[in-house]
């Protein structure tokens, strides 16, 4: 989230599209409904009618997969009807810029194009600078070549008429929805919007999200109490995980991964490290060197020096081109190249697209290594459907896993908060937090390591994990001040502009980011939380200080936000260029002239009107302003649509190109699609339910939530029902190209069939909570047999959200 | 237990997300078990309030004549009236008034006679075959003697269960129907005498499954209470006098529990 969940109250409008906030976060929906009850607008749009439906002002459905439409139609009623925040637009986001003449789109593509790798050079798809290297701009925001003109150039294709056909909203529910949210381009009203998987399980997931962020952008709607976009994710640490690296392209605090071709230190760093030749542009990523050369030392310490790059080299290096996600390893796995297997705290057999694949390719594994609180199916998938246990020569093991309750630690919720928990109970029987059983194998193979050597043996015998406590217990105090950072020698820090030296001893933590050093004297285990422990033994994560000085919710005593405790992000961009808030009736900041007063500014430097002194607001972005031309992404710096990989169409109605031209197409022969198909005519969307959380694991075990939600089942609407005769508690099967699904028919008034190109389309959905495993007798099992392996272009976060199926009647 | 205020529970349906953690938060409070079900097409499930089943979350599909939809989420469970036909009819004392007003009820007296189940205009207290008994809500009596709220207002997460003083509690139910406007109502303090759990409601009563439009104390129950009641007890006991009644009623007693397990529940159920 730029914001956090409390700052959802002061909020105008709130768009809740591309998550089903009420079921998924029933706790956080308190904070809609706030909002709700002083007056704000709740807006759902979404392919089902769910619980989160039920509590808003009203309910638009649109077919599965075609929220950039939806939303690039509203980047162009937002141009067309002048209805963005002009103050802002000029001055905070990169409008005025000027795109380089090269750079093209054509026919749903842009310019640099490689149909054959299925991927773009991005050479062309640059800003123009002038002579000292800062970029050129067009305060008049008419040269047809700024951003700003681009970007309406690209939406006018957006028109109602082809938005609606596209994504059978109807042009009535469309407008209504622009209007209201539309109506927040305007200094003293806020709109937020909130998504979650809704959006990132798409072969367009990241675009998803970025085109909300030009709406955003336009409207003045980011760095503002009751703004932002935020992502609401799942209640174990989902945010805390993610900050901290399990996402395989990068480090803690969203370094990125090596790749091979990055030979040294200093390629690596040039690479990832922004210049910036504006002085207004603060360019914060420019400390990116001190951020990563830290984190060497946290891994090695002492053992890693500047004349061995601080052991660069001793990380694993990616092939450059090659991804490296669990659809990329199971596809490996498929293929025998994958050996060995942990599976920590997850049912990958459940959760992981084409299931039916993967369980073939886990067939493949020597070993696997489980680490869990209860059995799944993923650990037992040697018995599983049609598998014959004599063939299997897999040997497996399961390790007892301590449940989060049973141990102490940080938990990071959506708004960034990084909160310390402690241990309410003893772990059952021989059951250990996954903490101590990593720490405890990586002991037993460094003395192996220690004995008998092997490849990249230093990295290993090397390693600095000393997280024990003197009992051999993972002590979590002593990784939590790893992660803050940590001076490894006494080391004067001198303030230039304060004219400031202050002296720090060996052993003393870090009082935050700012303070790392490029030539090793500190180990920071991940810059972003740096902060969070005092150098005088402060836990903040553990503070609950309930004072809210502003009225807006900011709680700045309430366990530690990251970064550097600031609660709402790019919240300078709340003022205007002299650092009067744009709202005074919300004022999330303030500058008094000296200092900026309410949360944590984006840096201290003065306004951007100061053109000495003054910054831009979005210090994390190079140019220091909000990008509407975002160049970083797979498939083109404007959001296009593009159909699923399986659709109802054979034809994209905006352009010649049918599906995310970026995006992988996987080739196994388990691989089957089946686009725009006779035999499987139905859209198929996949959700979870409140009473399970994922794949069910965890709560298929507990009696008082099966007995709510027993086995799976298909949502259905009734006129697609009434045309199968299929009625309602019937058992009936769902089927994709590879693979069925028996399952209870719930017809529900819930699901309306869209008018898409002037057809009829219908669309069901279906939780994935069940497996074979358990209950014992479970008759369901998992809904990812249905699943196709394709994901986004930049993250590939799998489509679990638009399939083709068919439903029929056993 | 002096001084202990008259309580009123308000169930704000308006705002209720259907999450259900006050149904789990009840059998957990409460220690009952989790028991197999099937999915019949319907998220409500149990499909019935059942002997282990005290508070249960109804979904109705509801489309008015204009084609409007509302997915309506109504949290069923006693009602607690203060003229209470359960009270009335239970010969053995097993179900009583607390100081609350709320009401009460001791399982070890219960005698499994089922006359509450036939009285109550609620269709509430459901008679489990095993243990004979019957079973129902006492609005967690164990918590709020001690001052806790309920298990299933404390689990509420977006404020829809709400407890407190009874006229603090009709006038907030009150405040909050007129804000909403339409036809949104209180429902519950109006009829038989009052109960001490009250709606507020988005339709009209008629409009939601299994609430009854003018719940009432059955005329037969007054008879009993008034006239046949003292009776019995003057002869052969309250146990006795009320089994008497119930065979003079009812005739044999059934030992099949008629509203409790699933299989015999309607396939629809609610939506």
């Amino acid at each position: 989230m730029t914001n956090h969940y409390c700052d959802l109250k002061n909020a105008d409008v709130i768009l809740i599209m591309g998550s089903n906030a009420a079921e998924h976060h029933p706790i956080a929906f308190k904070w809609i409904l706030r909002a709700k009850e002083k007056g704000a607008t709740i807006i759902h749009v979404d392919p089902r009618y769910t619980r989160t439906s039920a509590r808003c002002d009203f309910h638009v459905p649109l077919r599965s997969g075609t929220d950039i439409a939806f939303l690039g139609g509203m980047i162009n009623y937002i141009l067309e009807n002048n209805k963005y925040f002009k103050d802002y637009v000029l001055n905070y986001t990169n409008a005025s810029f000027i795109v380089g003449s090269d750079f093209s789109f054509n026919d749903g593509l842009f310019s640099g194009y490689d149909a054959k790798k299925r991927k773009y050079d991005k050479a062309t798809w640059v800003l123009e600078k002038d002579g000292s290297g800062i970029p050129k701009r067009d305060m008049t925001l008419t040269n047809p070549r700024s951003v700003f003109q681009m970007l309406k150039k690209h939406y006018s294709r957006y028109t109602l008429d082809k938005v609606s056909s596209i994504t059978g909203v109807s042009k009535e529910n469309l407008l209504k929805v622009y209007e209201i949210y539309a109506a927040t381009g305007v200094p003293d009203k806020a709109g937020t919007e909130c998504y979650a998987l809704g959006w990132t399980h798409h072969t367009t997931g990241s675009q998803n999200i970025r085109t909300m962020s030009i709406v955003q952008l336009l409207l003045g709607n980011m760095g503002i109490a009751g703004g932002g976009i935020n992502a609401l994710r799942g209640e174990p640490n989902v945010q805390g995980s993610t900050d901290h690296c399990i996402l395989y392209g990068n480090l803690p605090g969203y370094l990125k991964m090596l790749s091979a071709s990055l030979e040294s230190l200093d390629h690596y760093l040039e690479k990832y490290t922004p210049v910036s030749k504006d002085p207004q542009s603060a360019n914060y990523y420019s400390n990116y060197p001190k951020f990563f050369v830290s984190f060497l030392k946290s891994l090695w310490d002492d053992k890693s020096t500047k004349e061995n790059q601080f052991g660069y080299n001793w990380l694993p290096k990616m092939d450059d081109g090659k991804h490296y996600s669990t659809m990329h390893m199971f596809d490996a796995m498929y293929e025998g190249k994958v050996k060995g297997y942990f599976c920590i705290g997850a049912d990958t057999a459940v959760s992981t697209p084409n299931s039916n694949k993967v369980r073939k390719a886990m067939e493949n594994l020597d070993w696997l290594v489980g680490e869990n609180i209860f059995n799944n199916e993923t650990y037992e998938f040697w018995r599983g459907p049609g598998v014959d246990p004599a063939k299997i020569k897999t040997e497996c093991f399961l390790l007892p896993a301590a449940a989060t309750m049973e141990k102490e630690g940080s938990q990071s919720n959506s708004g960034r908060w990084v909160q310390w928990k402690y241990k309410a109970a003893e772990a059952p029987g021989d059951a250990l937090p996954v903490g101590e059983i990593e720490i405890k194998i990586m002991a037993e193979i460094k003395k192996l390591y220690e004995k008998e050597g092997g490849p990249n043996a230093e990295a290993i015998v090397n390693l600095k994990w000393d997280y024990l406590d003197s009992k051999g217990h993972f002590d979590v105090m002593k990784v939590a001040k790893r992660i803050n950072g940590v001076f490894l020698e006494d080391t004067v820090i001198e303030d230039k502009a304060k004219g400031t030296k202050t002296e720090f001893k060996k052993g003393q933590l870090v009082p935050g980011f700012g303070n790392l050093q490029l030539d090793g004297k500190t180990a920071c285990g991940n810059w972003c939380i740096s902060g969070s422990y005092t150098a005088d033994g402060i836990n903040k994560m553990a503070s609950r200080g309930k004072e809210d000085p502003t009225g807006l919710g900011l709680f700045p005593n309430w366990a530690f936000a990251w970064p550097v405790n600031r609660r709402i992000l790019y919240n300078r961009a709340s003022c205007d260029m002299n650092g009067k808030p744009y709202n005074p009736k919300r004022k999330l900041l303030e500058w008094t002239g000296e200092k900026w007063v309410g949360d944590v500014p984006d840096g201290p430097w003065p306004p951007q009107a100061d053109k000495e002194k003054g910054k831009y607001p979005f210090i994390m972005q190079k140019d220091g302003l909000g990008a509407l031309f975002g160049p970083g992404m797979a498939e083109g710096p404007f959001p296009e649509h593009y159909e699923p990989l399986e659709g109802p169409l054979t034809k994209n109605p905006l352009s010649g190109q049918l599906m995310n031209p970026a995006a992988e197409i996987f080739k196994s022969d388990m691989d089957k699609v089946a686009n725009a198909s006779e035999k499987f005519p139905y859209v198929c969307t996949t959700y979870s339910c409140t009473e399970h959380w994922c794949t069910g694991a965890l709560t298929r075990w507990q009696a008082w939530l099966l007995e709510m939600q027993p086995e799976l089942y298909v949502e259905i609407g009734d006129k697609l029902a009434k045309e199968k005769g299929i009625k309602n508690g019937e058992r009936i099967k769902v089927s994709s190209i590879r693979g069925e699904a028996p399952c209870i028919a719930m017809v529900t008034k819930r699901f309306k069939p869209f008018m898409v190109e002037g057809k009829e389309v219908h669309q069901v959905g279906m939780p994935f909570n069940y497996g074979w495993l358990f209950p014992k007798d479970s008759t369901s099992d998992s809904t990812n047999i249905l699943t196709p392996t394709v994901g986004d272009a930049n993250t590939f976060c799998p489509e679990y959200k638009a399939f083709m199926v068919n439903v029929e009647k056993l | 237990m002096k001084n202990q205020p008259e309580l009123v529970k308000l169930i704000d349906t308006t705002l209720c997300t259907a999450c259900r953690g006050c149904q789990v938060a009840c059998k957990q409070w409460n220690e009952l078990p989790g028991l197999k079900t099937k999915q019949l097409g319907t998220y409500q499930n149990p499909p019935d309030l059942q002997w282990n089943t005290w508070t249960l979350i109804r979904f109705q599909e509801y489309e008015d004549k204009d084609g409007n939809f509302q997915w309506i989420f109504r949290k069923d469970g006693c009602m607690h009236c203060t003229d209470a036909a359960c009270v009335k009819v239970c010969p053995s004392g097993s179900l009583y008034y607390t100081p609350m007003k709320t009401v009460g009820i001791h399982h070890d007296k219960c005698i499994g006679c089922k006359e509450c189940v036939a009285a109550c205009p609620f269709h509430i207290p459901k008679h489990d075959a095993k243990t004979d008994k019957v079973y129902k809500c006492d609005l967690c009596y164990s918590r709020i003697k001690e001052s806790h709220v309920p298990a299933c207002v404390k689990s509420c997460p977006t404020g829809a269960l709400t407890i407190g003083d009874k006229d603090a509690m009709i006038k907030k139910a009150y405040a909050r129907v007129k804000e909403l406007g339409g036809d949104a109502n209180v429902y519950g303090d109006k009829f038989v005498n009052g109960t001490h759990v009250i709606y507020v409601l988005q339709f009209k009563p008629e409009v939601y499954d299994e609430l009854p439009v003018n719940p009432t104390v059955p005329a037969s129950v007054t008879l009993w209470k008034d006239l046949l009641k003292p009776l019995s007890l003057l002869g052969a006991g309250g146990v006795l006098g009320g089994a008497f009644f119930h065979y003079m009623i009812h005739g044999p007693k059934v030992p099949d529990d008629q509203n409790g397990g699933q299989d015999s529940a309607n396939a629809e159920g609610g939506k």
